[in-house]
């Protein structure tokens, strides 16, 4: 039997092993190994489990029987330090030191990290991994700062908002999610969110992160001891100090790629691979966040499944699919508020003479923005009701003419179907 | 008050809501539009015709059925007002009589004028008549009768001797030919054109010939449609007078015994020559079609030719009446069973004002100011030394003397003369530059109020009490079922109050309309002393027991239902009088305004909208003003069929949509009447109107108005709904939607402009809200907005688009009614997700029955209007769409 090595225990690897233990269950011997203590898990459903709306049990995806009954080796809660290229092993922190024939660099991403003094201070916490969420979900009620206004920043602040938090976000940018949605959208979320009791201040460069020296009254084994310096608040560009117990740093990720660079595979912002997630060296393969396929970094989880099915396919010897980057629309969901966006939602992605046209509806817990060239929809935000997503999508996808149906294209599908459209199917039927 | 009136108040739960009822027994009244003069039965909250009133037996039209939807206390004046405060009556009164009297004193009497209306009740008008000519001292009252009758008065009157319509209705029934000249009855007169057409399913040999320029609803109803040239009724009429004499089918005998004037009249007609080709060609229409008329004529001694504003409204209205009393003359036929002339007026009580001598060049009871003797007599029954002993000014002339300064204080009663008269616009600058114009009116808003300095609210239909006379002389009770709103009092009683405080409370002692009326009565004593036929003396010691009880009755009182069926007239030698008739001098069309427009009404309106404008359901045949043309001329002018047309005369301009009918003849408008700039924005189509007169009667040429044409294309079109007023955009008409917010009534309005648009404008155009709900598409210019308050209830809806935004108005309509479950994408869609097929317009009013849904009780083998009535209910109730039914018949069966 082959030996097929996973190094990761995230979700792509997770997917990779469904799906190559399904195509070729007898082909590999397979050990896979996390520097997580824990089996698969959903990192998706973090912020519910950090909003209290979830448990552990509920968001652990593969636990430790699923990898006995397909006997899978599972090694948690050490990393791999080395991968010996010329002898097909590898080594973990712990010592174990695995041969391989197939190599899997699934690695992730880790948080990026503030550029500023003072993010090595106690209570500069990242919001990534169940150990992030359980540190937090341990704290007593806080002043807490986050930093960023993208998903994670605004799931993890409306998480700790409902623990009880004292939370303000800072953003960089004028509105929130500026990645996925227009000022419009971004500005509903923001007050949608302020409804539940964050605290945001927007364009704010976060400058340097202050420390105090404390004594830690409450240390776990009763004993007086003396922290080292540990935030007392965020100081911005603009001179506003926010005083802070806690700062959240969710200023976006960086793929983990040191372990593929020191082993001499061609490392550029990720692991670069081809389209048969093939790196440099034909026995290692990579997928996930780590990676980097024609110059393009991942993040969500769509594009992350996608690779683990090519990936496995290759890896059980079936390979002939090639992975290719499908734009597909984001969904999200904030806390209960649905989010759809897809393509070149602002319309500036070409040169100033194309410029597009807009096409935006506000209701009052709603909003809409469909971004058309030439006819066709480029891009769009949903806020709000997405129930015509798919209707929208499939015309994105489709470059479908929408000159015919542009009046009332905005109020979705179920008014894009005319009277006369009705007759004439009406008559089709009875004939 | 308003706050009462909130959303959700719909249709026929309307007027019982908004008054407190005065009966609970069905009182009967008559209906305040047309002459016809219909009977109607009512409780306040519902209303059925009449089956015991002469004129309509029960029948009623859609305008007649929908009349209580137009009650209600919005857009009702309230209070008297002066210079725009609320004053109490003692106060408007004495101002309105220290102004008149001031006046009077350092100008005459000639410096002040009453302009009224057939819309006044007779009592009303006699007290107004009174009060001018006997006690001022001037003739300067006309009414806005002169706009439609005065042709036919000067008719009658030259050639009877008095004022009288010599038939009735029931002569319709009874000819064997009915000639319906410059009358569109089915629109203008539904329940005239029922009984004709009832008569003529009854007895098919009856003929019917239509002469009218346009192919109108009544040609449904016609044998034979002449559609001669404009204004070319003398002509034909003349050709007929030489065509019976050549044919021997002159009553020789008649004219022996009972007329005058004969052989200069034939020699005048046989002036035009005997040559019916050339005779045709010249009328536009084809010889055996203008033999077949003569012939018809010839041959039928029963022959009624009703004649209306298409005859009278023309530079030579006075003569075109004569020459066709002049045929019926020559035939003997006057005021015999089913054979007479017979003049059908415009408005409920246009009769009754001629009887009083509402008009400048009449004293009273059909007497005239300049005879010695009349004059001598009147001011001995009215004691009133100061009787005006000249004609006063007529309308047109009378609103000139206002405009240069000869008039300086005038009094409009129940009119609007700044959209019904002539040169229209130049009223409205002389009102405005008028020391003091005084309206009396039942509504709040209108172009003629806006001129006011002082108004004075008056009695709206349903609270009113008084007598009426209908086209048939037939004289009935207007009897009030609701408790006046505010401070609205009768016309009779506000200008007895204005007497008695110029220092004529002796002459002017009225407590109650009867007393009015009997005085009135009384009155038409002299009219019989001098041989007129107008007797009322039988009423004259009528108590007012008598008076609530009266049943409808024509006048002469106690005599029968017409008059010189004896062949003795009103005139000195008791012999009719033969008018000569010139023929009209041809008149050539000029490059610059090559279009020759007419007006009149439609089916569904009444004049100037202040009443049918309330009621949404009215609009359903017609929601828009329009210039109707044929195909040929929309296509030579470059003009688009539902488009929108600017139409410039030598004195004005409007813009209104394009309407294709093959029923115009080349070189042919038709505009209706009816909008004002309460309901849009420039469709006025008195300010088209030179003010050109028949020198006879005064009467304006509104049937002949030369216009250009040309296109004129929006940059964009829109949709609005809202309570406020219109925005300022080059077009809007707008609709009354049966819906009432804080802000008042829901209008509909179609906008069209062609400046750019900013979404601050859009913003503008609508109300504070607590909710948006908002649609841009700025590269195609396509904006949707809605405003809801706070509860989600709909505050406004509008739409812009470059093409007219899809929408389905009806149902929006509905919205402003409902509560908040609407979904806001749907309301923004301005229709139902799963909205079903367009149906088409409505066709019949009363059920609300669509072209499609008729069209297809057609397909599915209803083959006449009684089977389209059993499929689906269409012209089962007023009928006035049955010639609309005909048409879809002919248009589905071939």
């Amino acid at each position: 039997m082959k030996r097929l090595v996973v190094v990761g225990n995230g979700m792509a690897a997770c997917r990779l092993l469904e799906e190559l233990t399904r195509l070729a269950p007898d082909l590999y011997q397979i050990t896979v190994v996390g520097d997580e203590p824990f089996a698969g898990y959903n990192r998706v459903m973090l912020s519910p489990l950090l909003g209290g709306s979830t448990d552990e049990n509920t968001i652990t995806t593969h636990p430790h029987q699923w990898y006995r009954e397909r006997s899978i080796r599972l090694i948690t809660g050490t990393p791999v330090v080395a991968i010996h290229r010329g002898r097909r092993q590898v080594e973990t922190a712990a010592g174990h030191v695995l041969d391989y024939d197939r190599l899997l660099l699934a690695t992730g991403a880790g948080p990026r990290q503030l550029p500023v003094d003072g993010v090595g201070l106690k209570g500069v916490v990242s919001f990534r991994d169940l150990y992030d969420v359980r540190r937090l979900l341990s704290l007593s009620a806080a002043r807490v700062v986050v930093v960023g206004g993208g998903f994670l920043g605004l799931e993890a602040a409306d998480a700790l908002v409902k623990q009880g938090h004292d939370v303000t976000l800072v953003h960089s940018r004028g509105h929130l999610l500026n990645q996925q949605l227009d000022e419009a959208a971004g500005h509903r979320l923001q007050k949608d969110l302020e409804a539940r009791g964050i605290k945001f201040v927007m364009h704010a460069r976060t400058q340097s992160i202050e420390g105090c020296s404390v004594q830690k009254k409450e240390d776990k084994k009763g004993s007086s001891s003396y922290s080292s310096d540990r935030v007392a608040a965020v100081h911005l560009a603009d001179g506003q100090r926010l005083p802070a117990d806690y700062v959240v740093q969710a200023v976006g990720i960086v793929p983990r790629a040191e372990l593929a660079a020191q082993a001499g595979l061609t490392v550029n912002q990720g692991v670069r691979v081809d389209d048969t997630l093939q790196t440099f060296d034909p026995a290692i393969y990579a997928i996930g966040e780590c990676v980097e396929h024609r110059e393009r970094t991942f993040g969500l989880v769509a594009p992350l499944y996608e690779q683990a099915s090519v990936c496995a396919s290759h890896l059980a010897e079936m390979g002939h699919r090639r992975y290719l980057y499908a734009d597909s629309a984001t969904r999200l969901k904030i806390s209960g508020i649905d989010l759809v966006s897809c393509g070149d939602f602002l319309g500036e992605k070409r040169n100033e003479i194309e410029q597009g046209e807009t096409l935006q509806l506000s209701l009052p817990d709603s909003y809409r923005r469909l971004q058309i060239r030439d006819n066709r929809v480029v891009g769009m935000v949903l806020y709000g009701d997405v129930s015509d997503a798919p209707f929208f999508e499939t015309l994105w996808r489709d470059s479908t003419d929408i000159s015919a149906l542009r009046e009332t294209l905005l109020l979705g599908e179920a008014f894009c179907k005319r009277p006369g459209d009705k007759g004439d199917n009406a008559e089709g039927v009875a004939a | 008050m308003k706050a009462e009136v909130a959303a959700g108040n719909v249709g026929e739960n309307r007027a019982g809501k908004h008054m407190a009822k005065n009966t609970e027994r069905p009182i009967c009244t008559t209906c305040p539009y047309c002459g016809v003069g219909c009977g109607i039965s009512t409780d306040g909250t519902s209303l059925k015709g009449d089956t015991l009133h002469p004129a309509n037996a029960g029948r009623l039209c859609v305008k007649g059925s929908s009349v209580l939807e137009t009650l209600g206390d919005q857009d009702r004046l309230l209070n008297p007002e002066v210079e725009g405060d609320v004053v109490s009556w003692d106060q408007a009164l004495d101002e309105v009589a220290g102004r008149f009297r001031r006046i009077v004193d350092e100008h005459g009497p000639d410096a002040v004028a009453f302009y009224v209306s057939g819309q006044l009740l007779t009592e009303d008008y006699y007290v107004a008549n009174k009060l001018m000519k006997g006690y001022i001292g001037s003739a300067n009252i006309d009414t806005n009768s002169r706009l439609c009758m005065s042709s036919a008065v000067v008719a009658h009157k030259r050639a009877f001797g008095e004022d009288v319509v010599p038939g009735c209705y029931e002569d319709l029934e009874l000819a064997d030919l009915v000639i319906l000249t410059g009358s569109n009855t089915a629109w203008a007169h539904p329940i005239v054109y029922q009984r004709i057409a009832a008569a003529k399913q009854a007895r098919p040999e009856m003929k019917v010939v239509v002469i009218d320029p346009r192919r109108t609803a009544t040609c449904d109803l016609a044998d034979l449609h002449l559609a001669i040239r404009p204004g070319q009724d003398v002509p034909l009429f003349n050709g007929l007078l030489t065509w019976l004499d050549d044919n021997n089918a002159l009553d020789q005998a008649y004219i022996d015994a009972h007329t005058e004037g004969f052989e200069s009249t034939l020699d005048t007609a046989r002036s035009q020559g005997n040559d019916w080709a050339s005779l045709a060609t010249h009328m536009g229409v084809s010889k055996v079609d203008l033999t077949t008329f003569y012939h018809w004529f010839a041959a039928c001694d029963r022959t009624v030719t009703v004649f209306s504003q298409g005859v009278n409204q023309a530079r030579n209205g006075s003569d075109q009446g004569n020459a066709i009393i002049n045929a019926h003359l020559a035939t003997g036929r006057v005021g015999k069973p089913g054979a007479s002339p017979f003049s059908i007026t415009g408005q409920p009580n246009a009769m009754g004002g001629r009887e009083v001598g509402g008009l400048a060049n009449q004293l009273a009871v059909h007497l005239d100011i300049d005879n010695p003797a009349h004059h001598a007599a009147v001011a001995d029954f009215w004691q009133a030394p100061a009787l005006a002993k000249e004609n006063g000014l007529t309308a047109v002339d009378l609103f000139q003397a206002v405009a240069s300064g000869k008039v300086k204080a005038v009094w409009i009663m129940a009119t609007n003369p700044v959209d019904s008269l002539p040169e229209a616009d130049k009223v409205r600058q002389a009102l405005m530059a008028c020391d003091t114009v005084v309206v009396s009116d039942c509504v709040a808003s209108g172009d003629t109020l806006a001129c006011a300095d002082i108004r004075l609210p008056a009695l709206g239909w349903g609270e009113k009490s008084g007598m009426v006379t209908n086209s048939e002389r037939c004289m009935s009770r207007q009897r009030p079922f609701v408790t006046a709103p505010g401070q609205a009092r009768a016309d009779w009683w506000i200008i007895t109050q204005v007497a008695q405080r110029m220092g004529f409370a002796d002459a002017f002692p009225y407590q109650h309309e009867h007393e009015i009326f009997a005085e009135f009565s009384a009155l038409t004593a002299l009219a019989g002393q001098f041989g007129k036929r107008l007797d009322l003396t039988a009423a004259a010691d009528l108590t007012a027991d008598q008076y609530a009880q009266w049943q409808p009755q024509q006048w002469p009182l106690n005599s029968g239902p017409r008059c010189y069926g004896d062949g003795r007239f009103s005139t000195a030698s008791e012999r009719a009088r033969f008018i000569a008739c010139e023929n009209p001098p041809v008149r050539v069309i000029g490059d610059a305004f090559p279009i020759i427009l007419n007006s009149g009404r439609i089916r569904d309106q009444w004049h100037t909208m202040t009443r049918t404008g309330r009621a949404g359901r009215l609009f359903a045949h017609l929601s828009e003003p329009f210039a109707a043309l044929h195909p040929k001329d929309i296509e030579r002018y470059r003009l688009q069929e539902g488009g929108f047309v600017r139409l410039t005369s030598r004195v004005g301009d409007a813009l209104v949509r394009v309407t294709r009918d093959t029923g115009q003849r080349p070189g042919t408008a038709f505009m209706p009447m009816h909008w004002t700039d309460q309901f849009s924005r420039r469709a006025r189509v008195d300010a088209l109107v030179p003010a050109r007169l028949d020198p006879h009667s005064g009467q304006p040429a509104f049937k002949h108005t030369p216009v250009n044409v040309s296109d004129w294309q929006p940059r964009w079109h829109g949709w609005l709904f809202t309570a406020a007023s219109p925005p300022a955009v080059e077009y809007w008409a707008r609709v009354p939607v049966d819906a009432f917010l804080q802000a008042g009534q829901v209008q509909r309005y179609r906008l069209a402009g062609d400046a750019d648009l900013t979404e601050q404008q859009l913003h503008d155009w609508l109300p504070q809200a607590a909710q948006w709900l908002a649609l841009n598409d700025p590269a195609t210019g396509h904006y949707r907005r809605a405003a809801l308050d706070k509860d989600g209830r709909l505050l406004a809806w509008l739409a812009i688009g470059e093409t007219l935004p899809l929408c389905d108005v009806d149902w929006l309509a509905d919205c402003f009614t409902q509560g908040a479950d609407i979904q806001h994408m749907t309301i923004l869609a301005g229709q139902p997700a799963d909205a079903g097929p367009d149906l088409g317009p409505v066709i019949c009013s009363c059920f609300q029955v669509r072209q499609k849904t008729i069209e297809g009780a057609v397909e599915e083998g209803a083959d006449c209007v009684e089977a389209i009535g059993q499929c689906c209910q269409a012209g089962t109730n007023c009928g006035s769409c049955i010639p609309e039914l005909r048409g879809l018949l002919e248009t589905c069966t071939t």
